[in-house]
């Protein structure tokens, strides 16, 4: 969008609050560090852990997203919507639901033990894996099915009246095609775990780069080992993420899945089976939280509500800071620039503030401002991926009416660029808002007891094992964030005009 | 007078040179072939295209330089006339200044304005709840609002049926030479030219001729134009 100095203002402040955190993180290090032989393991395991993980829920969604793609049935749009639900799920709410199922004390062991059936451990890098599919696989049915949509159903009528064979003919060609980005794009995700490492991973054989930060700040206080990593990380991040950038096709959080495009091929039984087993997958978790977290409820401490408070006010002011950047950045170059905060560690980006804050504030008192800046970061991507087209749209279609109007400045805005952006403006100020929401990042470095959001407090009751005041938190928890998306998104839709 | 006096307007790589006057008060009809440059010489006018030589002036006056707003211009283009997401009334209101809610003055002229171009109890109504030859008599009410010299259309009614497509064309021209305006309007169609316009302008591979009367064009048009016309 050329509008004037804006656009490169907020350049400059996304900039500014990337590399400045960075680079101040660099100088109280001393510079930077060797790795030692415990990082180049962490190397190891994050490359290994996302290459796993984006394999698996790639390789789960191509059945599962064929299946939706051809079965008709009661319940299907519902399905392909809960199905976005993990994107916007706070990550420790999952973590929860995953130990419910599959934890050591969970519904799956259970099952198993009378068959006399070892128990299970979800805990290590299996765990992480599990839990990276469980957060994936929806996103990647998502894409894939996308690609199925795509092919025009009257390629599919043409083959069965010729009986052509429907893989090799039409879908080999898409999935060749979608396939590589939708394993990059999980692959980037994946790369920068950290609190499905903390809560399942941990140890010499399950420690992501992110955790190695966590564990150099947290325990060492070693700052240029945090460095480091942290510029590891980013090069890896910066690379993965030019690499998905380039083979991701298609909108990932599209609408418009709800079609079915007749097909004569293919065993009802056998897709039945796919969608069956991976709605269990998806929905078994979520129902532990919400039957266990019904009584927990009781039990919350009152230091809960406000934890939840704090939480919603991050989320808010995440939703008007990320906003308010992206609306300026929605560019192709923003766009790119704004994949720094993505691929630079949240828990970098959070010290080095804390350490260019340090000398006029104390830290303990900024971390929450803090956690919502990292948010703001990390959210931007995501948002600018929302509104670049429709910013483009608007400029296509009404740049010349509006300079032929003289609409200019705020008046532009007021009159032409926010009524059209409404819908896209309200579904990324919604994912913004749930994403701060249920952030388990930084915050868990610097915030004092009794000071923390809300994911925080529900770790922190884990760690306690109170267990059923954890599966409280946990249904609050994904309460609020589901709820702050449905507010937002919704307040985008009402009374917008699609015309 | 509009004075193109050896002009240069520049659309991406294109460029389309003109080297005449149009008289005021008169309406220009400009025709040829498709890529020729015809929109290209209106939006060059209206300030969309760069000018890279050349001086453009309007009763003696450079505008060349001036930003398309606060040119004696008010254009109706070939689609989004309208802003989908405000009413007949916001949309024609924006012809008097950027605000939605203006004074009771401003309204009466707006409502004036929409009963001159027959949509009456329409105010209310966003475009797509319109017929397309609503839409059109919306962005017109607009455009004669704006109370600018001069009138560009770049075949805004293209869109619509042959016989509301010349109602609209002929309710057009009578407005703007009641209000006085000068009219430069694209055409594919030579009837229309000859039915509505005074004088022609031609254009053809990136040069556009100077105005011949209607009449003359036709039954005598330059060699560059026989192949289109025939």
């Amino acid at each position: 969008m050329a509008r004037g100095a804006l656009p490169l203002i907020a350049a400059f402040v996304v900039a500014g609050l990337v590399i400045g955190p960075v680079a101040a993180v660099l100088w109280r290090g001393g510079g930077f560090t060797a790795l030692s032989p415990a990082d180049l393991d962490a190397l190891r395991f994050t490359v290994w852990q996302a290459i796993w993980s984006a394999a698996i829920s790639v390789a789960l969604a191509v059945p599962v997203a064929r299946a939706l793609a051809r079965r008709s049935f009661p319940g299907r749009s519902a399905l392909i919507s809960v199905m976005g639900a993990p994107f916007i799920l706070p990550v420790i709410v999952a973590v929860l639901g995953l130990l419910a199922v599959f934890g050591g004390n969970g519904v799956l062991n259970l099952l198993l033990a009378p068959l006399g059936v070892p128990k299970l451990d979800i805990y290590g890098a299996h765990g992480v894996i599990l839990a990276h599919v469980f957060f994936n696989l929806p996103l990647a049915v998502r894409l894939i099915l996308q690609g199925w949509l795509a092919i025009p159903s009257e390629r599919f009528r043409v083959a069965a009246s010729l009986g052509a064979p429907v893989f090799r003919l039409l879908e080999w060609p898409m999935l060749r095609r979608i396939v590589p980005g939708a394993f990059a794009v999980i692959f980037v995700i994946c790369l920068g775990s950290f609190a499905v490492a903390l809560t399942l991973g941990g140890g010499p054989r399950a420690t992501t780069v992110e955790l190695a930060i966590y564990q150099a700040f947290k325990f060492d206080f070693d700052l240029g080992k945090a460095a480091s990593l942290a510029v590891v990380q980013l090069v890896l991040g910066l690379g993965a993420g030019a690499v998905a950038l380039l083979l991701a096709r298609g909108d990932m959080l599209g609408a418009g899945l709800d079609r079915v495009v007749q097909r004569w091929d293919g065993s009802r039984l056998l897709d039945a089976l796919w969608i069956g087993a991976a709605a269990l997958f998806l929905l078994a978790p979520l129902s532990a939280i919400l039957l266990a977290g019904l009584p927990g409820l009781d039990d919350l401490p009152a230091s809960i509500w406000p934890a939840a408070l704090r939480s919603l006010a991050i989320s808010l002011g995440a939703v008007v800071l990320t906003t308010a950047l992206a609306l300026p950045l929605a560019t192709r170059a923003g766009e790119a620039a704004s994949l720094l905060g993505i691929s630079v560690s949240g828990l970098v980006l959070g010290t080095g503030l804390f350490v260019i804050a340090q000398p006029f504030v104390r830290p303990s008192s900024i971390a929450l401002p803090v956690t919502l800046l990292v948010n703001v970061l990390m959210a931007l991507p995501f948002v600018l991926r929302i509104l670049r087209p429709g910013v483009e749209a608007v400029q296509t279609d009404f740049a010349r009416l509006s300079a032929s109007l003289g609409l200019s400045g705020w008046a532009l805005w007021r009159i032409v660029y926010l009524p059209r952006l409404r819908r896209p403006m309200g579904f990324a100020a919604g994912l913004t808002g749930a994403l701060a929401m249920g952030d388990l990042g930084v915050i868990t470095l610097f915030s004092r007891p009794g000071e923390g959001t809300l994911p925080l407090a529900m770790y922190r009751l884990m760690g306690a094992y109170q267990m059923q005041a954890a599966y409280g938190a946990a249904l609050l928890l994904v309460t609020l964030s589901l709820a702050v998306f449905w507010v937002f998104d919704r307040g985008g839709r009402v009374d917008a005009d699609a015309g | 007078m509009l004075t193109l006096d050896k002009v240069t307007f520049m659309n991406g790589g294109f460029p389309l040179s003109a080297d005449f006057t149009i008289d005021a008060h008169s309406v220009v009809a400009v025709i040829g072939p498709s890529g020729a440059g015809k929109s290209t010489l209106l939006g060059g006018i209206a300030g969309f295209h760069e000018q890279v030589a050349g001086r453009l002036t309007w009763r003696g006056a450079a505008i060349g330089a001036v930003p398309p707003a606060q040119r004696p211009v008010a254009m109706l283009f070939q689609d989004n006339n309208l802003f989908p997401h405000l009413t007949v009334f916001q949309n024609v209101a924006l012809a008097l200044g950027p605000s939605l809610r203006p004074d009771a003055g401003a309204r009466a002229r707006i409502m004036d304005m929409l009963a001159q171009v027959g949509l009456e109890g329409l105010a209310e109504r966003k475009p797509a709840a319109l017929s397309g030859g609503q839409q059109s008599r919306a962005a017109l009410a607009r455009a004669l609002l704006q109370d600018r010299d001069l009138m560009l259309m770049d075949e805004p009614f293209s869109a619509l049926g042959p016989a509301l497509k010349d109602r609209m064309l002929d309710l057009s021209v009578e407005l703007a030479k009641a209000a006085g305006r000068t009219v430069v309007m694209v055409t594919h169609d030579p009837d229309d030219a000859v039915r509505v316009a005074d004088t022609i302008v031609g254009v053809a591979a990136g040069r556009a001729f100077a105005p011949q009367p209607a009449q003359d064009f036709l039954r005598n048009p330059p060699e560059a134009f026989i192949d289109y016309l025939s």
